[in-house]
């Protein structure tokens, strides 16, 4: 891309890095949450592959990594669910219970309560933000030419 | 406040025959966002932060695979005759969407009326009462989606994760089979 889109994305790509690490912290005070933030996320590296190319992104953020961050932020999901289910396994325990409100209640409209809410939020913000980077750039890798009459879909993992 | 409403999906109604009336791809990937960003103007006047910033967050990455995918495919323009019988079924589709439409508006809730408030012990406004007394969460929206109703996220998760799953097996497998040529 141009100087002028370079510029701008350096600029500009640490801010929305901020907004999407602050939509998903503060996601159960203010409006916002952990799919929207990891999806802010995702833009700020797709910003950073659409201005500098695929290479430069990589090394930020590998698409591998990605993927395993995809994975783990599942598993971590799914964990908290079982969590309180088996902490809580005397007294009425089901699947997502609110394990850490209802032993230590924090004080409503602070940072450090909700309990499991802001973990969750953090866990989808780094899954979603995982998938939606690795959904971009599996598509960016697809290249698509004519040979010998037909369409091939071709795709490429190195930077020509 | 109504009448501005009306305006924008008036609007929306139109980019959406432009989408698909157009021949040019790219300013039917265009007027596709304008939806999207039409629908996301429409939630924020009527006071659905959560969503609306949700939505143009998705619109935006949307966008930009779409136009990035047009232009990869190498394809600008499309064209074609619609064919008469996807016309008519679509056609009395919408004529059929209309009547039950019409059945199901007069059961609704005037504009602006909650219409949770008719039955007491309704899911929803259970879900606003209680929401930071049993949860904390001052944000009632953030409350459901992760306490209340954690197991539908759960599965909004596994549904994503499924949708990596399926495209990384699908490209690398072509991947692999262009080396072995």
């Amino acid at each position: 891309m141009s100087l002028i889109v370079k510029t701008i994305a350096r600029w500009v790509v640490g801010f929305i890095f901020l907004y999407g690490i602050y939509t998903m912290v503060y996601g159960h005070l203010t409006p916002g949450g952990g799919f929207a933030g990891g999806v802010i996320l995702a833009c700020a590296y797709i910003l950073i592959m659409l201005a500098y190319g695929r290479g430069f992104a990589f090394r930020n953020l590998d698409w591998r990594i990605a993927r395993a961050l995809d994975s783990v932020g599942g598993i971590l999901f799914l964990t908290l669910g079982v969590l309180g289910m088996i902490l809580l396994m005397d007294d009425g325990a089901f699947f997502f219970v609110n394990f850490i409100q209802r032993s230590l209640p924090g004080e409503p409209f602070h940072l450090f309560n909700a309990g499991t809410i802001p973990i969750g939020n953090l866990v989808i913000g780094i899954k979603v933000m995982g998938a939606v980077f690795v959904g971009f750039a599996l598509l960016s890798m697809v290249r698509v030419y004519e040979f010998r009459g037909e369409r091939v879909f071709e795709s490429r993992e190195e930077e020509e | 406040m109504f009448e501005l409403l009306a305006l924008i999906i008036i609007f929306m109604i139109l980019a959406g025959i432009l989408t698909i009336e157009t021949e040019d791809l790219v300013s039917a990937v265009v007027s596709m966002g304008a939806v999207g960003f039409g629908l996301s103007v429409c939630f924020i006047l009527l006071r659905a932060p959560d969503v609306a910033l949700t939505n143009i967050v998705v619109e935006v990455v949307v966008l930009i695979l779409l136009l990035r995918g047009t232009i990869r495919l190498g394809e600008k323009t499309v064209s074609g005759h619609r064919d008469l019988a996807g016309l008519v079924s679509g056609i009395i589709l919408v004529i059929l969407f209309l009547i039950f439409g019409i059945y199901a508006g007069v059961e609704f809730p005037r504009f602006g009326e909650p219409g949770f408030l008719r039955f007491e012990d309704s899911a929803s406004w259970y879900y606003l009462r209680e929401a930071l007394s049993r949860t904390g969460a001052v944000n009632a929206v953030s409350a459901v989606l992760l306490d209340f109703r954690a197991y539908d996220t759960l599965g909004e998760i596994i549904v994503l994760f499924t949708a990596v799953l399926g495209s990384i097996a699908l490209l690398r497998k072509k991947l692999k089979r262009d080396k072995e040529q």
